[in-house]
């Protein structure tokens, strides 16, 4: 699956797309891939404070349990509603019709820091070699 | 299926459905003798609280019914009865009848737990005597029996180890946990009102000790340690580990699960331990009859003693025994009543039977597991090399190379008659296979055992989808357990037109 | 020994085979200083007949031949032998907890119909596979209000059992939870006004049990009000599952934790019992302990796996929902048996039994010049006397007449020194009931 060229990504493999004050966050390809199926999502609700770096909400598959980090500070303003019927988007459409979250950024400046589609292909790639098979 | 499976062959088992199923209006199974009073006036008796009608959807069926899909359902399961149970950790022994037969005479099965202690002299006695032979085995000063399993004796013990350091002046704030341990041990820790740290194992999967030094501060309460370890490994450097806690004020905890490698070889209070729970479902032979009941009691040093929870047992003057509900420091009660006491009697028949002797049972399950071990490496990947206890940890990294992993291979050892080993823990070995046979596996048994492990390696590398897609001879094949975990369906609802039927 | 396989000679070419000379080579890796060089100083070993001789003696040290009118959290009910005979089977007695799925379908559907059973009884939807008993049940439940409301508050009726009320005790102590108790009114139910006055929106849970410590049945409908009017969770515990038969369940609770130890299991001293949680559907990933639940195999067939298990401390660890792994799985079998056996009518006709019988004792009872009952309102078969003297004392001399005497409640409760908690269920005949009265009046009647 490719990388959106227009989104950033973070090394704990959330994405997020900015358009002006809004972001859209959501997990990446390469997340879901790990996680396997997914049974369930756990996420804030509208109104809720998120800080950078900090675990908003969960995603589950049947053995394992990921804490989502949000890739920057904000304000959620909706949560996927479709997710809780629906939890296998995220293994499908990761990166569109199952976002996670949308919120207003507290510093919109500060996603330039997130790496950029290339830069993440990379940073997966690396990392894949490290692992063993 | 090849011929070199000489354990199983496909048995017929009856399929069966749910008891409601089954269900039909006017059956009984169950009759009561004859009232022998005057009915009470219901409507006047229970006015508004009264249900009218029996409880919905319960069943209606015969004596014949209920035996007959029990005992069908039984044959659907394997057991210890049946043969090998290698799963690491849990200690799958035998569970000896005559255990089963004294926890249900008269006159033990039927005391109810308030009545006259001077007509329960009886019960108080196998109590004091279980107490005795624990303290002897553990090598501690003191004990609590009313802890209902291992993970309820963890929080048992962190209770009186924060209640001690409380006494102090200060309970502090943080266990270290090793990142081998079982998850029962960090979900203690937490309920105990602790902040968990881990402390990583060192390349043999020991408790690094110069990590320790440093990550032993004044926050720290205690460290939960498991010896052996979940890797089967004896902690070597134990009496160390005790020294550099003691010497900050901390205290050792440790998990009891592995003691079937330890008793009447050596005595954790001998260790340095202060405080550790057992497993007597484990160690001590009492049933897993599917997931419980277990008890896990806790064993101390005194300076531990006066937190116990009440009531304590006291011998008073003429060999009397009595139950003392109030102790000014005790943390409390953790469960109603004193524990587990059918568990109990379970677990004092094994001791009795074993006596002094139980050292034999020791040294079989470690005999039981080096033999595996040494049959078994090469086959598999071994990660640690550090002598095996009463359980050896192989990874599956041989077999993954053609896409086998351990799940799989768990999986195939059920089409060779055995229940599979532990798969994926401890968490830090990857692939982790962790088998633990017990004292009560025959050699015959090992040797089927080892066969089967062997072929299944061939078989990885030479036909890896036999493997992978296995059980092939069970009445189900692998379930689909995403479906079950995004729409949970937990319990039977009857059929009708409108509603999401239940089959 | 007779529970070890092995000949000493195969012990030899084992040894032989790991390349070792003795078994001691095996332990090297404990030091020197710590392997024990004496035997263990434990009784034993005994034969079979021995073990036995040794229980059958302390069994005769007990209370054999008494007939007791004890309740108190602990029932004596009728238990069908068919019960054992099942759960002495050793695919169920000796197998593990059904993580292996395809090898565990017996234990895997039979916990499914508990689940079903209990959610039944209690007017719920979803129920787990048991807990360690009912007082750890209602801690837990009540741990689960406070992370599903996020308060910390707990009023718990006094009238709640003692012991249940110790147990979360020494449980909150270590959570934050600040546990406080309602009083109970002049007819032993829970004090409306007082709880009112006490609930405020910082209230996780009102936790409440009927039939009460007392005997007497608690009105859920006021209660669940006040509760949820201030956005607290209504959690109810019950210790005589028996009374479902015949009593309307708590289906405006939230959580329901019960003692399942009346249906079919031995009262034992206080032990194995089988915990019950159950609840709403939309809680149920709250909920401590296992949960089985229904599936499909990859041919549709239908099978059963344990699910929902990211809630437990195997995958979540320090953030599990509770520490708890083994639980009570066998007495949660028999408990399923027993019920299957008993049926909706048997279950129903249990509990009249129960009612009428204990209607009948307190009537003979107040015929007594001196007892009065303690609480005027509907109770199931527990009920609650005054004596004019010491419980303690009437009791001793009962028991000279093989009688084991009421629970005396001045211990627990000392405002109800010289009351007592009498209870009668389907096991005790008329004829029992009668010389209880009369060794009771006969008491009495002694010079104090």
């Amino acid at each position: 699956m490719a990388y959106p060229k227009n989104y950033r990504y973070t090394k704990e493999h959330e994405w997020i797309e900015v358009k002006g004050d809004v972001a859209t966050i959501g997990i990446t390809d390469h997340a879901q891939h790990e996680l396997g199926d997914v049974v369930f999502v756990e996420l804030p609700k509208p109104g809720a404070k998120i800080e950078a770096g900090k675990s908003f909400g969960t995603v589950e598959s049947v053995k394992a349990v990921s804490e989502i980090y949000a890739p920057a500070a904000g304000e959620v303003l909706e949560a996927n509603g479709e997710l809780h019927n629906t939890p296998e988007k995220i293994n499908s459409d990761p990166h569109g019709a199952a976002w996670l979250i949308k919120v207003r950024l507290s510093n919109p400046a500060a996603i330039s820091s997130l790496m950029d589609a290339a830069a993440y292909e990379a940073y997966i790639a690396e990392k894949g070699q490290e692992t063993s098979a | 299926m090849n011929e070199k499976i000489k354990k199983v062959s496909r048995h017929i088992n009856q399929n069966e459905g749910l008891i409601f199923e089954k269900s039909s209006p006017g059956k009984r199974a169950f009759e009561l003798p004859p009232l022998d009073v005057p009915a009470a006036d219901l409507t006047k008796a229970l006015g508004a609280n009264h249900r009218r009608e029996g409880v919905p959807g319960f069943p209606e069926v015969s004596e014949i019914e209920v035996i007959r899909h029990f005992t069908r359902l039984s044959t659907w399961n394997h057991a210890i009865d049946l043969g090998m149970y290698p799963l690491g950790s849990c200690t799958m022994k035998y569970n000896p009848r005559v255990n089963e037969f004294v926890a249900r005479l008269d006159g033990i099965a039927t005391e109810h737990p308030y009545q006259p202690q001077e007509l329960s002299q009886g019960c108080l006695k196998i109590l004091r005597l279980l107490e005795k032979c624990l303290l002897e085995i553990t090598g501690m000063d003191a004990i609590t029996l009313q802890p209902a399993a291992g993970a309820q004796g963890e929080m048992t013990g962190l209770l009186l180890i924060r209640a001690y350091l409380q006494k102090q002046g200060n309970p502090r704030k943080k266990v270290l946990i090793p990142d081998s341990a079982h998850g029962t041990n960090p979900a203690t820790a937490v309920i105990a009102g602790y902040e968990v740290e881990n402390i990583k194992s060192e390349s043999h999967g020991q408790i690094d000790v110069e990590k320790l030094r440093e990550q032993v501060t004044g926050d720290v309460a205690a460290l939960m340690l498991t010896n052996p370890s979940t890797l089967g490994i004896f902690e070597q450097r134990i009496a160390e580990i005790a020294e550099i806690l003691h010497a900050k004020g901390a205290l050792l905890y440790m998990d009891g699960a592995n003691m079937n490698a330890l008793t009447g070889v050596t005595r954790p209070g001998d260790l340095g331990v202060d405080v550790m729970h057992l497993n007597l479902h484990k160690t001590f032979s009492t049933p897993h009859g599917g997931g419980g009941p277990g008890a896990g009691p806790v064993a101390m040093k005194k300076i531990l003693e006066p937190f116990r929870p009440v009531p304590i047992l006291v011998e008073k003057e003429g060999g009397r025994l009595a139950l003392e509900p109030v102790r000014p420091d005790s943390i409390g009660k953790v469960k109603a009543f004193s524990g587990n006491f059918g568990v109990l009697v379970r677990a004092l028949a094994y001791i009795l039977a074993y006596g002094p002797g139980v050292r034999q049972a020791t040294e079989d399950a470690v005999l039981n597991a080096n033999y595996i071990r040494k049959q078994l490496a090469g086959v598999f990947e071994l990660p640690y090399s550090l002598p095996s206890m009463h359980e050896v940890v192989f990874s599956d990294a041989i077999q993954k190379k053609n896409g086998v992993n351990t799940m799989d291979i768990a999986k195939r050892l059920i089409d060779y008659g055995f229940h599979p080993y532990t798969t994926a823990f401890p968490l830090i070995v990857a692939g982790a296979m962790m088998i633990e046979p017990t004292e009560s596996e025959s050699k015959e048994e090992c040797d089927q055992f080892i066969d089967a492990m062997k072929s299944i390696a061939e078989e990885a590398a030479t036909n890896p989808e036999i493997v992978k897609t296995a059980p092939h001879t069970t009445r189900v094949s692998r379930l689909d357990e995403v479906g079950a975990a995004r729409k949970p369906v937990l319990r039977w609802k009857p059929a009708s037109p409108r509603s999401e039927a239940a089959d | 020994m007779r529970y070890l396989p092995k000949s000493p000679a195969e012990r030899q070419e084992m040894l032989a085979a790991i390349g070792a000379k003795s078994i001691d080579e095996l332990f090297s890796s404990i030091p020197e200083r710590f392997r024990l060089r004496e035997a263990l100083k434990i009784p034993g070993p005994y034969s079979e007949a021995e073990i036995i001789q040794y229980f059958k003696d302390r069994a005769a040290e007990n209370s054999n031949g008494y007939t007791s009118f004890l309740g108190a959290g602990v029932y004596n009910h009728l238990r069908s032998v068919v019960t054992d005979t099942i759960i002495l089977r050793g695919e169920f007695l000796t197998s593990y907890t059904p993580y292996q799925a395809e090898i565990s379908q017996g234990t895997l559907q039979a916990i499914f119909e508990f689940q079903t059973l209990m959610s039944q009884l209690t007017g719920q939807e979803v129920a787990n596979a048991s807990m360690y008993d009912g007082s750890t049940a209602m801690t837990e439940a009540v741990l689960m209000a406070e992370r599903l409301t996020g308060r910390q508050r707990v009023l718990v009726a006094r009238s709640v059992h003692p012991e249940y009320r110790e147990v979360l005790k020494t449980y909150a102590k270590n959570s934050g939870l600040l546990v406080e108790e309602i009083p109970f009114a002049a007819n032993g139910t829970v004090d409306q006004q007082k709880l009112k006055i006490a609930l405020k929106d910082d209230v996780a849970a009102v936790v409440v049990q009927s039939p009460n410590f007392f005997g007497v049945i608690e009105p859920y409908a006021p209660l669940a009000e006040s509760a949820h009017a201030s956005g607290a969770m209504f959690v109810v515990a019950i210790t005589e599952g028996v009374s479902l038969g015949l009593l309307r369940p708590p289906s405006e609770a939230d959580i329901v934790a019960m003692e399942a130890q009346s249906f079919g299991l031995a009262p034992s001293y206080g032990g194995p019992f089988a915990g019950v949680i159950a609840s709403r559907d939309k809680y149920v990933r709250q909920m401590p302990g296992r949960l089985a639940g229904q599936t499909t195999d990859s041919e549709g067939r239908r099978g059963f796996v344990l699910t929902l298990a990211t809630r437990e401390q195997h995958i979540r660890r320090e953030k599990a929902t509770s520490n708890i792994c083994t639980n009570q799985a066998l007495c949660a079998l028999a408990a399923t048996v027993h019920l299957t056996l008993l049926g909706k009518e048997g279950l129903r006709e249990m509990a009249e039994q129960n009612l009428s019988k204990a209607h009948f004792a307190l009537s003979e009872l107040l015929k007594i010049p001196g007892v009065r009952r303690t609480f005027d309102a509907p109770f199931f078969n527990e009920f609650t006397v005054e004596f004019p003297r010491s419980v303690k004392i009437v009791n001793s001399q009962l028991s000279r007449e093989k009688i084991i005497g009421p629970f005396a409640l001045g211990t627990p409760y000392p405002e109800l020194t010289k009351h007592a908690l009498v209870c009668v269920t389907e096991t005790t005949p008329r004829a029992e009931i009668e010389r209880f009265a009369g060794a009771l009046k006969r008491a009495l009647e002694q010079p104090v």
